[in-house]
């Protein structure tokens, strides 16, 4: 063994005297997975807080019943980046390639990811992109159609900001696009020897699922918003009524990655929860095979629910009704999952802390969003409520309660990993409870806003809904201030939290048996083969040679 | 069964659903209702459990061990594949019959009974549409969405609506009144054929329980039949541009006396006398 | 959209010396040699025991690019359906050269396949000239798309089928674009001994796996847009 190359010691890895060293690492064109994947977080927090500003600029506008904070169609501009910016820029990049790139190469026991050059430009993708979208608001001239577009409202508002627009989103697809062909060869072509894929953590299930998603669908929406592009910089007619196009064509168009892609945004939560919860819970993962099924029926699903944002736009009964058929079914495997995950708690012995908080409060946030999803499954139910803050109370439900939250459990869960530090519990419980109630205040109340006349993407509004309103606009305050902890924890204790080991929750999946943070080649000697990756509770497993030593 | 009776009990009296002013209204409730009983207990069980396992499970200082080795139980996994799936097709085919009821799955497109304008009329309207299937002299323009009037014999009044940035137009085609307001007889069914002029809007009446997008180059038909008295808001569910939020109208339900001496008062003389409070309003000669 | 993943042959050893450093180390500590990937471009992909997976990822990226293709035909299809034009307004579409076109493009794929033939059995000269050969035949389907394009009696804007004709077909016009390209490049290689041999057979694999693609498309649109 000629590991006396890298003794275990303080100091700083050897890095190629061609690549920057230290934190300028994290500003080049690395192709580490870990940096990349460290890259893909920053990167999406930083944009995390460019859509929170803008969602506060929203809610402000909301206190009063009439639109007075700021000109409508900067209103609108502000809506359209919220949306776009927030799951373009803030939720797909960190749930895939955040904590996907980071974690798949170890829990397939490789190195790196397949395609590490790949690699490196679908994040740097990211960058230009959303850096082009935020500056079409500061030159005035935004997207003001929602981050969905609709035609013939696109082709009439300014053309440049939506041009702007369809080009920002088209690199983000782009990106995300190389980030599923990656994952999709790593997982199924990089697995070390010895390793079956029914062996591998839960999570890597979960992202060749969404990879698949990625791939099949994203490239729709890409060849739409050509075409959209096409209608706006040429005039042709492909969605202009005025012209003999079709408007409803580019709604289904455009719904068959935007389905797809609210998948593309859960299940990688999904498997990040499932990563999480049995090593809180010191209890192994409830029912893998049926968790697997469950991923793919989802996949199958998800392809197959896209008109369920249609329901008033002109789609044929029959029609209608197979897409209430179809989408009431994915609550069955999601279900599945839900109950799982509950059994795994069951009989375990579980630490409340930052992480498990987290877990706990998506489950709670995503089960209560899932229940009003199955309502609006429902057409009769979803004529009355369609564009209505009933619908932005269920996505902010499940895309935030659901979403978010595990990104945050997630963070504080491999904190140490990546920093080589603990966070501080005492912040991060604060931080918990400040976004659980401030998101709940935020948007329970929104379900009665829209059940009671409150349609969505506007500045004004009924005066009879001010205080709801108000109340809403408070919760929204408190997420705002819960980043404080947040920030404030995740700063000092890169700096000066205790030094967390290799493994300071004695977990059993393979990125936990190396350093913290890891070396360059993710582990000292051959990667470890761990085929029971959830194996609490039983006699420990006998590691494969060479598994690095604490 | 505790919450059973719970959610039983919370979909019978929490009362979340703004005054129900039409036929479908009732219908639609009873589903809202059953829909909030199931998700109520629904949640609840799901929330005790989590947190019952959180009190009870919750690991004691100093105690380093594991949990129980359990990696699955089949029998309890098929039951809770088994019972969602039922519920969840149980909701499915309940929606259904109230989507049935409600007159969604009538066909829009073989009424004669309330035939649409004329053709040239649409033509005229329309304007802009020349990539719309028109063969010439073929009969009543295609619906393309909507929901037709359910039973209704020839006693239905007709309504034809035009959405524009930013208000809606409403035009009786038999007394030739324009108007920014849409009134209606209680109790009669009422068809309104929509068009949009400019980009896609949305017909909504929280009250009626109804809402059907309105898109350029593809008429609408949308049926109700109001049964309370009042004034109900109009709103535009679809954003379609700055003034997205203002853009609303009222539907004036009123007994049937009110309505006809309404329709006198406001039919046209020989020229229309134009009630709307928006602009451009082609004028018919 | 219709960019592709397959890493350039000259960039191929652009792995830094740490990394190179760290291969031969964990090489050495594992027998097998199984697990690096660092520098899968650079003509390791036999070595590693997970067979080379390059052209595995081209695959998918082709599916990918397929689903581009699969939008547009059902846009075309449900416009077809949904919005018939007025009397008038279907063009009849000229079948000679689009067929032609069609016999030209099938060609040039047997012609590629028999350039690959050719490097598994050495002959490396050719190889070359079927490589020629290929690209002669894609640039004159081109060319043919060009003369088409221009005999047409309508525009990119007249109504909506002539949009959704240009659209796809100029989208698979530039993807034999960037695939003659291609071969262009990996033709041009082959003139310097070694780049293109029966060793490092991806760039040329991959290459002959694209155009494969683009041919099956053209398939689909001649029936589609043609035929029907």
């Amino acid at each position: 063994m000629t590991l006396t190359l890298f003794p275990p010691t303080a100091t700083p890895e050897p890095q190629a005297p061609l690549q920057p060293q230290g934190w300028l690492r994290y500003f080049s064109f690395s192709v580490d997975h870990k940096v990349i994947g460290l890259q893909y977080l920053v990167c999406g927090f930083l944009f995390y807080f460019v859509g929170g500003a803008l969602a506060g600029m929203i809610r402000t506008e909301l206190l009063t019943p009439l639109s007075d904070f700021m000109p409508r169609e900067t209103y609108n501009e502000v809506l359209t980046l919220h949306g776009t910016v927030m799951i373009f820029l803030w939720i797909v990049p960190v749930v895939n390639g955040a904590f996907g790139n980071y974690l798949i190469p170890f829990y397939v026991g490789a190195r790196d990811m397949a395609f590490p050059r790949l690699n490196a430009v679908a994040f740097w993708l990211i960058p230009p992109a959303g850096l082009l979208l935020i500056s079409s608001y500061f030159i005035g001239s935004a997207s003001q159609s929602g981050w969905t577009a609709y035609p013939p409202l696109s082709l009439t508002t300014p053309a440049t900001g939506q041009v702007i627009w369809i080009l920002s989103v088209l690199l983000l697809g782009g990106s995300s696009i190389f980030g599923g062909i990656n994952f999709i060869a790593t997982i199924l072509k990089l697995r070390r020897p010895g390793l079956k894929l029914l062996q591998l953590p839960m999570f890597c299930w979960a992202l060749l699922g969404t990879s698949i998603l990625v791939v099949l669908s994203t490239p729709v929406l890409a060849g739409t918003l050509v075409l959209l592009s096409f209608d706006i910089i040429a005039h042709t007619g492909f969605f202009n009524p005025a012209l003999g196009g079709n408007a409803v064509v580019y709604q289904h168009l455009f719904w068959f990655y935007s389905h797809p892609a609210v998948y593309i945004m859960v299940l990688p939560a999904f498997g990040l929860v499932s990563e999480i919860l049995p090593v809180h819970a010191r209890k192994p993962l409830f029912g893998y095979i049926t968790m697997v099924y469950s991923i793919m029926a989802i996949v199958v699903l998800g392809l197959v629910v896209w008109a369920h944002h249609m329901f008033t736009s002109g789609t044929p009964p029959w029609m209608r009704l197979f897409f209430t058929i179809a989408t009431s079914l994915i609550a069955v495997p999601t279900g599945i999952k839900f109950f799982n995950w509950l059994a795994t708690l069951w009989g375990g012995k579980i630490a409340l802390n930052s992480a498990m908080l987290f877990s706990c409060g998506f489950i709670f946030n995503f089960v209560f969003g899932g229940i009003t999803g199955v309502a609006l499954a429902q057409v009769p139910f979803d004529i009355h409520v369609h564009d209505t803050y009933f619908v932005v109370a269920h996505f902010h439900y499940i895309v935030y309660g659901g979403t978010v939250f595990v990104i945050f459990g997630s963070v504080y869960h491999w904190y140490p990993k990546f920093t080589g530090r603990l966070a501080n519990e005492t912040l991060g419980r604060l931080h918990f409870v400040l976004t659980f109630i401030g998101f709940n205040l935020c948007f329970a109340p929104q379900h009665w806003l829209g059940l009671n006349g409150m349609p969505r993407r506007v500045a004004e509004y009924d005066p009879q809904f001010t205080f709801v309103n108000q109340l809403s606009s408070v919760g929204a305050l408190l997420m705002a201030i819960s980043t404080l902890p947040f920030l404030i924890n995740m700063i000092y204790s890169a700096f000066a939290g205790e030094k967390a080991g290799d493994n300071p929750w004695r977990a059993l999946t393979p990125e936990w048996l190396t350093s913290s943070p890891p070396p360059v080649e993710n582990w000292k000697g051959p990667a470890p083969l761990v085929t029971h990756p959830y194996g609490y509770g039983e006699a420990p497993q006998p590691q494969a040679v060479g598994a690095s030593s604490p | 069964m505790v919450l059973v009776l719970i959610g039983l009990w919370v979909g019978q009296n929490v009362n979340l659903l703004p005054i129900d002013a039409s036929a479908n209204a009732p219908v639609y409730d009873e589903l809202f209702q059953v829909l909030f009983s199931i998700g109520t207990s629904l949640l609840l069980g799901i929330m005790g459990l989590l947190i019952y396992s959180l009190i009870r499970y919750r690991r004691l200082a100093g105690d380093t061990g594991d949990g129980l080795a359990i990696e699955g139980n089949l029998p309890l996994e098929i039951f809770w594949t088994a019972v969602p799936a039922i519920v969840v097709l149980f909701i499915g085919i309940y929606s259904y019959d109230i989507y049935e009821r409600m007159g969604g799955m009538a066909p829009l497109n073989d009424h004669s009974v309330h035939a649409m304008h004329n053709r040239a009329d649409q033509a005229m309207e329309a304007g802009m549409v020349p990539g719309m299937a028109m063969e010439a002299g073929d009969g009543p323009a295609r619906v393309w969405a909507g929901i037709s009037p359910t039973g209704a014999g020839a006693d239905v009044v007709k309504v034809d609506v035009t959405a524009m940035q930013f208000a809606f137009i409403f035009r009786y085609p038999e007394s030739g009144i324009i108007s920014g307001e849409l009134h209606v007889p209680v109790g009669q069914a009422v068809a309104l054929n929509m068009e949009a002029k400019d980009v896609i809007h949305a017909f909504w009446v929280p009250q009626f329980r109804l809402k059907q997008d309105v898109i350029p180059g593809q008429p609408t038909l949308l049926s109700f039949t109001a049964t309370k008295e009042g004034r109900y808001p109009i709103i535009c569910a679809e954003l379609c541009g700055p003034y997205h939020g203002g853009m609303r109208s009222t539907v004036v339900v009123e007994d049937p006396e009110s309505y006809s001496a309404w329709v006198t008062k406001n039919s046209p003389a020989p020229l229309p006398v134009s009630v709307s409070p928006a602009n451009s309003v082609p004028l018919q000669s | 959209m219709t960019s592709s993943s397959v890493p350039s042959p000259i960039s191929a050893s652009a792995a830094s010396p740490a990394q190179a450093a760290d291969l031969s180390v964990a090489d050495a500590g594992a027998k097998q040699g199984a697990e690096v990937s660092h520098q899968a471009e650079a003509g390791h992909g036999e070595e590693e025991g997970h067979g080379d997976f390059r052209l595995f990822g081209l695959a998918t990226f082709l599916v990918a690019d397929g689903m581009t293709f699969a939008g547009f035909f059902a846009a075309y299809l449900t416009f077809r359906a949904v919005n018939p034009l007025a009397e008038g307004g279907n063009y009849e579409l000229e079948l000679v050269l689009p067929t032609v076109n069609t016999i030209l493009l099938l060609l040039s794929s047997l012609t590629f396949h028999r350039a690959a033939k050719a490097i598994h059995q050495d002959r490396t000269q050719a190889c070359r000239n079927w490589l020629l050969v290929t690209a002669a035949l894609g640039f004159t389907f081109l060319g043919g798309q060009m003369v088409e394009y221009f005999s047409l009696p309508f525009g990119l804007t007249d109504n909506l089928f002539a949009s959704t004709f240009y659209a796809i077909t100029g989208f698979h016009g530039l993807h034999v674009t960037l695939g003659g390209l291609m071969i262009l490049i990996i033709w041009w290689q082959s003139r310097q001994g070694g780049r293109v041999t029966k060793a490092n057979l991806f760039p040329l694999e991959a290459t002959e796996l694209y155009w494969h693609f683009v041919d099956g498309i053209w398939v689909l649109l001649y029936g589609i847009l043609y035929l029907l």
